[in-house]
C-alpha cells in the first residue's frame, strides 16, 4: 500500500481511512448484503437503468469519472480484458460505470469515453442527488477536490463492486487485482446466475 | 522476479536514454504516455528525472502542446480510495533518481485538445529551478501500459 508523502493530504486522508475502514470491515465481515441497493439511473444511451431491471442477472459496478487521468481507464480496460478471457461466458454479465462527477459528465461524454470498452461496459448517469444516494448504498467514497482555476478532481473509491443474480452484494475486485484471481471471482459472480443464488 | 523487473527498468530507462534531454546534471530518461479514451480530458506524462549534479534540483513546472495547460501532479491510493493532489515542485536529490510514474507523481495534461494514440509523442517542457527548461517529447504508449502488477496482461 502506498504512502501519502504530502502533509496537506491528512485531514482528507484520515475521513477516507475512517470511511474505507468502515468499507473494508464491511466487506470482509459477512454482513455483506448491507452493499448496494435499489437505484435508479440513466446510461450513456439514454435509457433507465434501475436496480429492480437488474434483478435476475449478475453485474459490475464501478464508480469513477472521465476526468480521472489512470485508475478509471486502467480499471476499464482490465474489465474489458477479463470480459474478453470469458467470452460467451461473460454473456449476460454486464458492467456499469457510473460517473462521480455528474456534473462534467454529461450522457454523451460518457458514451465517447467509454466506446474504447465497448460493448461490454454500460457508463451511467444522473443527477447529484441520484448519484449520491447510489454511492451511498455502495458505500462509495468521493469527494470535489479543488485544483488550479475552476479545475477540480475526485477523490473516489476504485473497487469493483460485483452483484448476485439475487441483487445481493458478492465480491469485490480491487484495484488492479491479479487478473487470475479477478476471472475466478468473475466465473463465480456468473455462477451465481446459475443457480439462482449469490451463495 | 526482481532481477526481471530491474531489466525491466534497466531496459526502459535505456530505451528512454536515446531521446533523454539533459541540461544542468538534469536528464530526463524514458518521457512516456498512455493512449486515452476519445473525448478524455485529461491525460499522464510520466518520466525519470536523474540529478548527476552535485546539489539538489527541483521540477517546479510543466508544459504541452497536446492541452490547455499541464500540471505537476501526485497520486495515491489510498486504502482503496484514489487521490489526486497538485504538487509545487519534486525535489530530485544530488545523484539519485526520481521517476513520475503511474500510481505515483506524473505531468498532468489538463484540457487534452486531442486523443492521444499509441506511437503519437506529445511535445512539451519541464522546467527545473536550477537546471532551466527542457524540451520533452512524452511517446504515447498503451493504454495501461507500465502498470504495477502481480501477474497479466500488463507488462511491456
Ligand atoms: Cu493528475
Amino acid at each position: 500500500m502506498k504512502t501519502l508523502r504530502i502533509a496537506l493530504w491528512t485531514t482528507a486522508a484520515a475521513a477516507a481511512v475512517v470511511l474505507v475502514a468502515a468499507l473494508l470491515y464491511v466487506t470482509v465481515g459477512s454482513k455483506a448484503g448491507s452493499i448496494g441497493g435499489p437505484f435508479r439511473l440513466r446510461s450513456a444511451t439514454g435509457e433507465l437503468v434501475d436496480s429492480v431491471s437488474l434483478k435476475g442477472k449478475p453485474y459490475a459496478i464501478f464508480f469513477g469519472f472521465t476526468h480521472c487521468p489512470e485508475i478509471c481507464p486502467t480499471t476499464m480496460m482490465d474489465m474489458a480484458a477479463l470480459m474478453a478471457r470469458l467470452g460467451d461466458e461473460a454473456k449476460g454479465l454486464r458492467i456499469f460505470f457510473v460517473s462521480v462527477d455528474p456534473d462534467r459528465d454529461t450522457p454523451a461524454v460518457l458514451r465517447d469515453y467509454l466506446a474504447a470498452f465497448e460493448p461490454h461496459v454500460v457508463g451511467l448517469t444522473g443527477t447529484p442527488d441520484e448519484i449520491a444516494q447510489v454511492a451511498k448504498e455502495f458505500r462509495v467514497y468521493y469527494r470535489k477536490v479543488r485544483l488550479t482555476g475552476d479545475d477540480y478532481t475526485m477523490d473516489h473509491s476504485a473497487f469493483v463492486y460485483l452483484m448476485g443474480s439475487d441483487g445481493n452484494f458478492f465480491d469485490v475486485l480491487g484495484y488492479q487485482e491479479a487478473p487470475d484471481r479477478a476471472l475466478a471471482k468473475l466465473k463465480r459472480l456468473i455462477e451465481t446466475d446459475r443457480k439462482g443464488s449469490a451463495l | 522476479m526482481k532481477s526481471m523487473l530491474t531489466s525491466a527498468v534497466l531496459a526502459a530507462v535505456l530505451a528512454g536514454a536515446t531521446t533523454a534531454a539533459s541540461a544542468g546534471g538534469i536528464t530526463l530518461a524514458h518521457p512516456w504516455s498512455r493512449a486515452t479514451p476519445a473525448g478524455a480530458p485529461v491525460g499522464a506524462g510520466y518520466v525519470t528525472l536523474e540529478n548527476s549534479g552535485s546539489t539538489a534540483d527541483r521540477l517546479v513546472s510543466a508544459t504541452t502542446d497536446a492541452a490547455d495547460h499541464a500540471e505537476i501532479h501526485e497520486m495515491a491510493m489510498n486504502n482503496g480510495v484514489m487521490q489526486m493532489r497538485p504538487v509545487k515542485e519534486i525535489e530530485i536529490p544530488a545523484g539519485k533518481r526520481v521517476e513520475l510514474r503511474p500510481g505515483g507523481y506524473h505531468v498532468m495534461f489538463m484540457g487534452l485538445k486531442h486523443q492521444l494514440k499509441v506511437g503519437d509523442a506529445v511535445k512539451g517542457s519541464l522546467t527545473f529551478e536550477k537546471a532551466g527548461t527542457l524540451p520533452v517529447e512524452f511517446k504515447v504508449e498503451a493504454m495501461g501500459a507500465g502498470a504495477d502488477r502481480a501477474s497479466g496482461q500488463g507488462a511491456h
